[in-house]
Order: C-alpha cells, then structure tokens, then sequence
C-alpha cells in the first residue's frame, strides 16, 4: 500500500495547500495582532507595503530572500538524501571566516571581480568542510547527524566569538568584528534592476548574490534531478537498502551530499559580509540557518519552491521591520512570533489540513483525485 | 442461502485515467471463505482497500451485515468487525512483534499494562493457532516469512469478525501454507468470514467455498469453488489458455560459473543462518533453492551478491573471487555479470517513490548507455524504459507513474525485467513469481528457461515448490542453513517435502 490518500492534481499540491497554509498562519497572526490592541488589516496592509510598496522595501525583501535561498537550498540538498541538516547556522557562521581571510588579504589589490570568485570559493570550502566532519562521523560512526551538527553550531559560534574578539579584531577597536573592507570587497548593487521598473531607491543592501542565488538554485535542481550524483542522493534518501542493492557507497554519498549542503551553506555568508555590511562581524547569521530549514519544507524542497518560499520569509522579515517601526504596540518579537507562525503552519504543519482538502477533492470530482496515466491500457 | 456478511454494489474508482474498479458486485455469505482471483493490476486489491478504508468509491453501495456501512477510514473498518492482512507488510521494522501488535490497540494509559495484556492474549492466539513468533524480537530482523504471521496476528489480536487477507501466502511454503489454512477454517467455523486474494489457483481449490475472478477492473466471474476448475479459472482471468506448466528441454550444462565453496553466514546477532554451503552454477541450468522461508535462502542470497558478510568460506565469480567482507561493491559484480533479483523488492530491489523510469535503471545508473557526462540521459533512460514496459507488458504502460501505485505483480516485472534485459551471465533470483499473477507467472519463467537455453546460469531460491519443480535442472534443499540434499526435477512434491521439513537430515544425524 502507498499512500492512503490518492494524490491531488498539481495545481493543489503545490498552489492551493500552500496558500491556504499561510492564510491559516496570518489569521492567527491577526488574532495574535488584535490581542495586542491593533487593527491586525492596517497591519496587514502596513505588512505588505512595507515589503513590496516601494522600490527600498522591494530591494530589501530580496535582500532577506537571498540569505533564505542559500539556507533552504543548504537543508533541500541534505534533505533529498536523507539527512537532516540542522547546521546550516553554523556552516554559514564559519564560512565568514573564509570570506575574511580573502577579503582581508585580497581588497586593497584586487577588484571586487575577482575578489568575488575567490570569495566565493572561500565560503564554499570553509562551510563543505564544516559539513564534513559530522558527515564523516555519521557515514563511519553512525553518529546522528542531527546531534553533530547541533554541536557544530555551538563550536562554530564559540570559535567566531573567539576570532571576531581577538585576532580578527582591529588593535583598539570596541567592537567585535574585522575592519571593514575596501572597494575591492565591496559587491555591487542590484538596486538598478529595480529602478528599471521606475521605482525609486535610497540605499538597499540587494546585491549580485540574488543572481548567484538563483543560479545556484538552478545548479541544484540540475543536480537533484538531472545528474548521476542526485539520482544516487535520492535513491539513499529514500531506501538506503536499495541505494547499498545498488552499489552506492553510503559513506560516499552522505559526505558528498553534506559537503554540497555545506557549501551552500557557506556562500550564503556571501549575502551579508560582501553584500551589505563590509566587514565580518558577530552573530551576522542571525538565525537565517534555521530560517532556512522552514523555507525548505516550505518549498516542498524544490528549488522554485524554495525561491518562493524564500521571498515570502524576505517579505515577513522587511514588511516585520516596517511593521515594527510603525505600530509600537507591535515589538520585534511581535514579529517573530508572526514569523514563528508561518514556520508553524506552513512547515512543520504541512500536512495538517492535506487530508480534508483531499477528501473534500474527491468528493467533488473524484475523477481529479489520482495519478495521470497516459495510456489507458492499464485495467 | 446465509446471511451476506459483505454487500457491494455499484463500486466504481478511477485513478487518473486508470479505472481501477467498475461497476463492481459483490456478496460474500456469512461463515464463508470467499476467493479472489485475477491478473496482476485487475483491481482486487483497491476493491479490498475500499472495503477496508483506505480508499473510498467514487460511487456505490457497501453493506456490512445487511446494514448500508459508510466506511471512510481503516478505524471504521475496523469498528465494523473488518480486519486486514496486506499484501505488503505494514509494520513499525525498529519495533518487537509485542509493540507491533499492540499499535493503536493499546488499551490502557500506561504501556507496560497494555503490554502485559496483550503477551497472555499473545500467548493464546498463538497456541490456539499454532502461529509461534517470539514476542519479543525485533521486526527487521525477522525473515519476511514471520513478518506475515505477525501481520496475521495483528489482524486476529484486534477481534476481526470478516477477515481480508491479501495474498496471504505469497511468502510461505506450502506446509506454511496448509498451517493458515487450518487457521482459516477454524475462523470459519467460529462464524467468521474470510475474504481471500491469492493468486494461487492450488490455494483456491483447496480452500475456499466461493470465488470471483476479476479482469480489467470489472468482476467477470463468481463460481462455487466446488464446480470450477483451476483451468476455467485461469482462462477467465486471463482470457485466453494459460500453459501451467512451462515447457522446457533438457539442460546443456556447460562450464561452472559460480561456485559457492563452505560458504558460512551469520546474522547480525550471531546466529548461524548459512552453515558451510557448497555448490556449483554451471552455464546452461538453473538450479532451485527449495527450504522453507527463513532457512537461510535470504542470507545465502545477500552473501553472493555482495551485500552481506560471510564469515567463511568462498564464492567465485566466473574463477574470480567474490568479496565476501560484506563491502562488495554490488556495482562491479554487476559489470562481471551478476545480476540479482532480491527478494524483498519493496525495500531493495526497488525505490518505491521513483518514476517507473527512475527504477529501470536502479544499479545501472553508471552505466553509459544512461548517461551523458555526469548527467542522466533522461531520453535514453525514458526509451529504454518503455522498451520494457512493451517486452514485458507492464501496466499502466506510463514509465512516468510512481513505482508505488504499480501492482505489486507489475513491480516485480520491473524488477525482473530490469535485470534480465542487462543480459547477465549469472542470474540470481529470490522468489521470481511472489505476487504475480498465473499470464505473467508463464512469462516470467518462459523467460527465465530461455535464458537458460542462451547458455546463462540461473539460481532460484523460491519457497514455491511448484515454481522450483518446473523451472529447475537441478533442485537444491536447504533446512537450518544447510543444504539436505540435492535432486532431480523429477523428485515428488513429497521426497522434497520431507527433506525441506529437515526429516531426512535429522534421520541421517543419529
Ligand atoms: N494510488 C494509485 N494511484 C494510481 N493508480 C493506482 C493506485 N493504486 C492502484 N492503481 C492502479 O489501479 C490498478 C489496480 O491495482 P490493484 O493494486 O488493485 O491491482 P491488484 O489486482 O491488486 O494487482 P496485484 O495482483 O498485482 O496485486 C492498477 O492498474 C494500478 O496500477
Ligand atoms: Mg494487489
């Protein structure tokens, strides 16, 4: 037996679930908003213009989407072959430091065209081989990857604070964080892309890693589903006694997939060092690893749901701050309970309301419940 | 006539543009033991899964016990008195049998009352029906042959008054076999109602009171069992004259090709599951691994393949050696010419969640033919796949379908077809027809015998006596890990019987 339920037609599946998911989350937002004596429409209404009403909010959604690509990109890879991958945080934390050792050394030399690929492969490195070490320890020791890579965070926070306290530190500097790097450094703005629709822009930190988030969520639905590597990442994920039937090697394959969600991991650091604040500087991960575990389900672990799904986190974290700003009954941390929500809803409670929608479709049109089938030989 | 405990009318369900079930009636009397009977992909199957809750009908009527029954979960079901037996196995691996039982029956708060309760309750349906499993070991590790008994136990544990098994046999020897079936009639002596899907025309005949033959998702046929014939039924399954019994030449055995020598396995407790087995394949004959599930076949299997460890003893491959660490790669037995139809396909021999294409290339993904640089040749994979579907008739004909919502018969055939159209030198299959119905049963082997006759070496391990008489040159035995004895084709039902059940080995031991 598959699947009690019969499946639904994709329009559904991957529009209507979603969408319904996230109203669920925004009504008990709105409660939540009422709760604290505001009008939760205004706060809607604010919500949204803040996020997309003007050429800065647009600008900064994206900004926050690019982080989010990288992080739910990073959990999607590990996730197709099985393995939960909580240390997202950590790999990006640490591959800040790859990018501070080329920044450092490279900015005042190079321009920020080849800082850039070398930065690149900087944070890649730094956050595969972050991965590596609970891969390692799950494939040969079968140590959970959950526990490792938990720890890992904390060691990788721990060693930051020690860098960014100390040696990375400039002499006589208050705070904890490298200097800030000069125009080599410095990646260029996308703000022009979106001047080109006529909206105006004062300063946002939207940069060129948007584009190499994209690309990279191309790479990796290529790689999921187009190559060798992804069809053995996905066979291990969902019976590792096939992929052992199949000749894959589970320690091969685990490291390998860890080590590319590592590396996602890693270039997400890009976002914010490069992109937006010039320097290294404590706790600049801020949470968007774990961010990236929601968008991740979220987005059905599909690349284009994962940019959909990053943009939406983007718009909660840019609308959140205009919201915040504008309504003081409503704290920051209003604003993460708000967010807190759609993880809720959209995420871990995906399914909740999956099996009415299901019943509710077949008792409609019975026939639109089922797989296609192309030739109807079959009896 | 009786009571109908089962009233169907009308039942129609469609998956997509596959209709699954039409227009179907059905009455199953009360006290009686009904019969199923049909092609792989006929539809009893869903049928039963609407009856049980799984599914729902797009139209029609059920009636439990003459009273009009909405059943919309297996929870309904199960309050009407209806229990299930599935074809695959439906329990927690990681769990004991005991918590495997108790799953969703737990009758108290606390666990430990409940458990206790259920071990008494246990222990009795156990000794009434002479199913014995130790309560306490751990799914995964049981043979597939066990599992069923528990499956068996979980149904009749939960008080079912009208009892579904759904090819309740598949895994387990005739001697197995005659066991549930005493356990069936006493169910029907009690009153209960037994609701049997085999495809098993033997099991049939021997069993049931009444039975329905369905063909293309429509019910083409009812019969008293007592005024029918295994060739009338096969014929209305099918539609045309299915040969029983395939015939075959007389093998040219040629040179060794595998050659298993003091061959020892143990299994992951330490329990010697293959004890100093030798024995040669030669080009040109298959040769049959008869014993009863659990004997050690399974083991014996995984250890040639590569996929588990041998303690001692050795196994060449066309005069080279076969890694035995247990770290084989399976893919490079695979480029010498071993292929390998495991056993329990839903687990190894296939990922259930692929495309049908996706699984026609399972461990020969590396191949180049499916490759282009380090990019899978979607068209060439996509080509090759429906190529199959032809040469094999699987159904529903879309290489794009989900492997899960295959029939189990269709699955087996993507399995098989897969790993003969690699065209090896040395096959080795593990229970080549479980779940197939008798067309594709006479396909399967006509295959199998024609690779033989290519000059390939064949080695069966089937718990289908049957299935090993016709299809073996030469017969194997294997009881408590060791093979008893080796015969002809031409050894009876009986001779071969005796040594499965270890008569003679024990006789010979004193
Ligand atoms: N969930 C599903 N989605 C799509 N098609 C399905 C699904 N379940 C079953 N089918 C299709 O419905 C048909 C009937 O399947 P079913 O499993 O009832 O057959 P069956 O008679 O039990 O066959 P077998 O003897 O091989 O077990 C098949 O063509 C099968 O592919
Ligand atoms: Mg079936």
């Amino acid at each position: 037996m598959s699947t009690p339920y019969a499946k639904l037609p994709a329009w559904a599946d991957y529009g209507l679930i979603p969408l319904i998911n996230l109203s669920v989350a925004f009504i008990v937002a709105g409660f939540v908003v009422m709760l604290v004596g505001e009008n939760p429409f205004r706060a809607a209404v604010i919500l949204v213009e803040g996020a997309f009403g003007k050429g800065t909010g647009i600008a900064f959604t994206l900004f926050y989407a690019t982080t989010f690509i990288f992080t739910g990109l990073s959990v999607a890879v590990a996730a197709h072959c099985g393995l939960f991958n909580i240390g997202t945080e950590g790999q990006a934390y640490i591959a800040g430091l790859g990018i501070a050792i080329v920044c450092l050394s490279f900015d005042s030399t190079l321009p920020w065209w080849l800082t850039f690929p070398l930065a690149i492969v900087a944070s890649a490195l730094v956050g595969a081989l972050w991965a590596l070490i609970p891969a390692y320890l799950q494939a040969k020791r079968g140590s959970h990857i959950v526990i490792t890579t938990i720890m890992f965070n904390f060691i990788a926070a721990s060693i930051m604070v020690y860098l960014l306290v100390g040696p990375l530190k400039p002499a006589g500097s208050q705070a904890p964080q490298t200097r800030n790097f000069l125009a080599g450094a410095e990646l260029p703005k996308l703000n022009w892309i979106i001047e080109l629709f006529g909206a105006k822009i004062r300063s946002a930190p939207l940069n060129i890693c948007f584009l190499l988030a994209l690309a990279m969520a191309f790479l990796v639905w290529l790689l999921i589903w187009r190559t060798r590597l992804g069809y053995e990442m996905r066979t291990y994920g969902h019976s590792p006694k096939a992929a052992r039937y199949a000749g894959i090697s589970e320690t091969r394959i685990i490291i390998t997939a860890m080590m590319i969600s590592g590396a996602l991991a890693g270039m997400m650091a890009l976002n914010p060092v490069m992109g937006d604040q010039h320097n290294v500087a404590i706790d600049f991960v801020s949470g968007a690893g774990f961010v990236g575990i929601a968008v991740a389900l979220m987005g059905r672990l599909h690349p284009v749901g994962i940019v959909l799904a990053a943009i939406l986190f983007g718009m909660l974290y840019q609308g959140g701050a205009e919201l915040a700003f504008e309504m003081p009954a409503i704290s920051r941390d209003m604003i993460v309970i708000i967010q807190g929500l759609v993880i809720l809803f959209a995420g871990a409670l995906e399914h909740m309301f999956r099996p009415y929608i299901q019943a509710l479709f077949a008792s409609f049109s019975p026939k639109s419940v089922g797989m296609q089938a192309v030739n109807g030989k079959g009896a | 006539m009786a009571q109908a405990a089962i009233e169907l009318t009308g039942i129609n369900k469609s998956f997509g543009a596959v209709r699954a079930n039409r227009d179907i009636n059905l009455e199953i009397a009360r006290g009686t033991i009904h019969g199923i009977v049909g092609e792989n992909g006929a539809g009893k199957s869903t049928l039963m899964s609407i009856l049980y809750g799984f599914y729902q009908a797009d139209s029609g009527e059920i009636r439990v016990g003459g009273k009009p029954a909405s059943i919309k979960t297996p929870n309904d079901a199960i309050a009407l008195g209806i229990g299930m037996v599935h074809q695959h196995f439906m329990l927690v691996d990681n769990f004991s049998v005991l918590e495997n039982i108790i799953l969703g029956a737990e009758t108290d708060a606390l666990l430990k009352s409940s458990i206790a309760k259920a071990r008494s309750e246990l222990d009795r349906l156990e000794r009434e029906y002479g199913l014995e499993v130790d309560p306490d070991a751990i799914i995964e590790e049981l043979p597939v042959g066990l599992q069923q008994r528990v499956e068996i136990l979980k149904a009749l544990y939960r008080g079912a008054e009208i009892l579904i098994l759904d090819e309740p046999t598949g895994v387990l020897t005739p001697a197995e076999a005659d066991h549930l079936f005493r356990i069936l009639r006493q169910l029907k002596e009690q009153g209960k109602t037994v609701v049997l899907i085999t495809h098993k025309l033997r099991e049939i005949m021997a069993i049931t009171d009444t039975v329905s033959v369905m063909r293309q998702g429509t019910m083409v046929a009812t019969r008293e069992t007592r005024k029918t014939t295994v060739e009338e039924l096969a014929e209305l399954m099918v539609g045309r004259r299915v040969l029983l019994r395939v015939e075959k030449g007389d093998a040219e055995a040629g040179a060794v090709k595998l050659a298993v020598k003091n061959l020892t396995v143990r299994d992951s407790r330490g329990v010697t599951m293959v004890d100093d087995v030798s024995f040669d394949l030669r080009a040109g004959e298959i040769v049959g691994i008869a014993g009863v599930a659990g004997n050690g076949q399974s083991e014996l299997l995984e250890a040639i393949s590569g996929i588990r460890h041998a303690v001692s003893g050795s196994v060449m491959l066309e005069g080279k050696p076969i890694d035995l660490t247990g770290k084989a790669d399976p893919g490079e037995l695979r480029d010498r010419g071993l292929a390998h139809v495991p056993e329990d396909r839903h687990h190894v021999g296939l990922v259930l969640a692929f495309e049908e294409n996706e699984n026609s290339i399972l461990g020969y993904h590396d191949d180049p033919r499916y490759l282009r640089g380090p990019f899978l040749n979607i068209d060439a994979i996509m080509a090759d796949a429906k190529d199959k579907i032809e040469k094999y008739d699987i159904r529903p004909g879309n290489p794009r379908l989900k492997t899960a919502n295959f029939s189990g018969g269709n699955q087996q055939k993507i399995v098989l077809a897969r790993e003969i159209e690699q065209d090896p030198g040395v096959l080795i299959v593990g229970q080549p027809t479980r779940g197939v119905d008798v067309g594709a049963i006479e396909f399967i082997h006509k295959r199998l015998i024609a690779m033989r006759d290519q000059g390939k070496a064949v080695l069966v391990v089937s718990v289908e006596l049957d299935e090993i008489r016709s299809l073996s040159d030469r017969i194997l035995v294997m009881f408590a890990g060791r093979i008893v004895g080796e015969r002809g084709p031409e050894a009876t039902e009986g001779e071969l019987g005796l040594l499965m059940a270890g008569v003679e080995h024990q006789e010979a031991a004193q």
